[in-house]
């Protein structure tokens, strides 16, 4: 059976004045259809690189997949010329983005919006793209959808603007809809709101969501599988119970800690990963977390962790000192 | 924290309002209630947590509490001296002993000034030291915030956000003041730079016994950070008792709402908690709704809470709400 999404290899680099960014480095896994995916890192790890590589929406100059394979529904999204991947963007795979306000045109209505991108991928005349459009303004919960529809971006709240990108998402029914960092601009309140919708929106039509965050919080109570990213590299892959209750990777487990929890008890102190990020034009060496790792050691500095299964294919992680780890780590 | 103590500041009744100006001539048409008649009390040495939506002023308290805003009406008992009535003189002596940590560590450190410079700064304006003196009180101010005391000739930029938000914190510290308004000073960093930061903040207030007013829509890292909370909405404090009370036993819906939509990084506990999603969106604070301000989203709303404005009161010793329906 194929996979709805399969990444091989993936590499994505940016040529610079500066030097080369190595942004995404050897990133593989797959995607089942109908699955949630929480892609998780902070910022500069490539998790949204690696989403626009796989929209090949990278800016090239400066940007350029230097290696791999996207294979949807097993065809090679890179070997598409411009015109044919314009075909997939919308149809098959659906693009979000953190903020509602730069990504939707000022100077159109919301309505005009919905109507374009339904009609560039259906054959559908005005007036019926213009009733989907109100049905899908419906579906994602904003009151009064058909007066709505001729209101200006800057009429709508900033959760609003979200749903209507979220409409606009799903104009086309994709198969996967890839939500980068979709809540982040907003209120716990409006982003527990959002977060209700896609779950919703996700069981009743079925498609595949990959949601790209910072928040290790907010995927726990969605995703089924989580892919942690640092520097570029996946370098934790599991399901949600395993890299919560199990988690193997240190960069990981600095994550969950520096998250203060509701149930935490008062003056507890927040496990704080030390150091900054490595610098993406001069990765080092050997693992690329050694430099903030309080487990290092010279095997770590020389040679950088394969991805190693630990548990079949629900939890694989990077790590050469994995199993030791595991003997310290006693939470679980 | 000692019932007997004395409040460091106590805000009385405060109110500020914006006005809205339109037209040909600029008149005043309307204006934004911001703040709209809060009143509450920060004691030494504690952290009070100032949390709520985008727009329901928590900013803007913070802002006038120092009287970076001029104060529409109501009082601010700053150690004793009431700071509304101060000239600017008086006013700036005062200044010395608050102090305020910005949330954007981009935009609050002038790009052509050195680190030095910036964080000396208030050492020029406030004291006469020596330029050895200053230097060495420079030097251990980045040291104390954990900055590598040779980065003073460098340049805002060369630095990180969470390392420019450190830069910050001494320039705050500076002074030596004994109140340091917080105003989201994480919420542009990455997670793990949070916790850092965070850390250090309570480090300080171990070591030098500083209060803080930690300002945040995080309520996850206020209840981590402060002894107090309050919580606002539009303007006025809905709710304001301990930090465990709040979290045990909140009573006004808007608190209990707040608290289920904040995201639990752990998928057992996220299934089985009950989640209070609330409707819509914050009303405007230009014309916020009769009555009660939480009544559009309010899941519990009655007729009365249409007509009728709940008033802040101590429902429980040290726990004060808004509510027509708290016991």
């Amino acid at each position: 059976m194929t996979s709805l999404l399969e990444i091989k290899n993936l590499k994505t680099r940016f040529f610079t004045a500066d030097g080369v960014v190595k942004a995404v480095n050897d990133v593989s896994y797959s995607m089942e259809s109908g699955e949630i995916l929480g892609i998780v890192g902070e910022s500069g790890c490539g998790k949204s690189v690696h989403a626009l590589s796989i929209m090949q929406l990278i800016p090239d100059p400066p940007g350029k997949i230097t290696n791999g394979e996207v294979l949807f529904e097993g065809r090679n999204l890179l070997d598409l010329d411009e015109r044919d991947m314009r075909k997939v963007r919308g149809r098959d795979i659906a693009m979000i983005f953190q903020d509602p306000m730069t990504s939707l045109n000022p100077v159109f209505t919301v309505g005009y919006q919905i109507v374009e991108a339904l009609r560039l991928h259906n054959d559908m005349t005005k007036k019926e793209a213009r009733k989907r459009a109100g049905e899908l303004l419906t579906l994602v919960g904003i009151p009064g959808a058909e007066t709505r529809l001729d209101d200006y971006p800057h009429q709508f709240s900033g959760g609003m603007r979200q749903r209507a990108m979220i409409a606009m998402g799903l104009s086309c029914e994709p198969k996967l809809l890839i939500a980068d960092e979709p809540t982040t601009a907003l209120d716990v309140t409006i982003q527990a709101q959002i977060v209700d919708l896609v779950k919703k929106l996700q069981q009743e039509l079925g498609m595949a969501i990959m949601w790209i965050t910072h928040d290790l919080g907010v995927v726990a109570e969605m995703a089924e599988r989580i892919n942690v990213m640092y520097a570029g590299s996946i370098i934790e892959r599991g399901k949600v119970r395993n890299i919560y209750k199990k988690t193997r990777h240190p960069y990981t487990m600095g994550l969950l800690g520096s998250l203060p929890r509701l149930d935490d008890s008062p003056g507890t102190k927040l496990a704080s990963v030390p150091g900054l990020p490595p610098d993406l034009l001069a990765l080092p060496e050997g693992c690329a977390f050694a430099a903030r790792c309080a487990y290092r050691n010279d095997h770590c500095l020389a040679e950088k962790p394969p991805l190693v299964e630990i548990d079949g294919p629900d939890h694989i992680v990077a790590c050469w000192r994995w199993e030791e780890i595991a003997g310290i780590n006693k939470n679980e | 924290m000692n019932e007997k103590q004395t409040p460091l500041v106590e805000v009385r009744h405060l109110k500020k309002y914006f006005p809205i100006t339109g037209g040909f001539l600029q008149r005043k048409v309307g204006e934004v209630k911001a703040v709209d008649d809060v009143s509450f009390q920060v004691f030494h040495g504690e952290t009070l947590g100032l949390v709520g939506e985008t727009g329901c002023g928590k900013t803007t308290v913070g802002r006038t509490m120092l009287r970076l805003y001029e104060p529409t009406d109501g009082k601010i008992i700053f150690d004793g001296t009431d700071l509304t009535s101060l000239g600017e003189e008086a006013l700036r002596n005062n200044r010395k002993r608050m102090q305020m940590i910005f949330q954007d560590p981009y935009a609050s450190l002038n790009p052509r000034m050195t680190v030095g410079s910036i964080v000396g700064a208030p050492l020029d304006v406030h004291t006469r030291m020596s330029g050895k003196e200053k230097y060495d009180r420079i030097q251990d101010l980045l040291d104390i915030v954990g900055l590598n005391p040779d980065f003073v000739n460098r340049y805002p930029h060369e630095f990180s956000g969470g390392q420019r938000q450190r830069i910050g914190i001494a320039r705050a510290l500076a002074l030596e003041p004994d109140l340091i308004v917080c105003d989201e000073p994480i919420s542009s960093l990455d997670v793990s730079i949070q916790a850092q930061v965070v850390n250090l903040l309570e480090e300080l207030q171990k070591k030098i016994g500083l209060t803080y007013v930690f300002i945040a829509h995080d309520l996850s890292m206020v209840r981590h950070i402060s002894n107090r909370i309050a919580v606002m909405y539009l303007g006025k404090i809905m709710e304001l008792a301990d930090r465990d009370e709040i979290y045990l036993n909140s009573l006004h819906p808007y608190t209990q709402a707040l608290m289920s939509a904040v995201p639990i990084p752990d998928p057992d506990l996220a299934l089985e908690r009950h989640r209070i999603i609330l409707d819509g969106d914050i009303p405007s604070p230009k014309n916020p709704p009769k009555g009660c301000n939480f009544n559009t989203r309010c899941p519990i709303a009655k007729e009365r809470c249409f007509v009728e404005e709940p008033a802040y009161r101590e429902v429980k010793e040290n726990h004060w709400a808004a509510c027509h329906f708290v016991e």
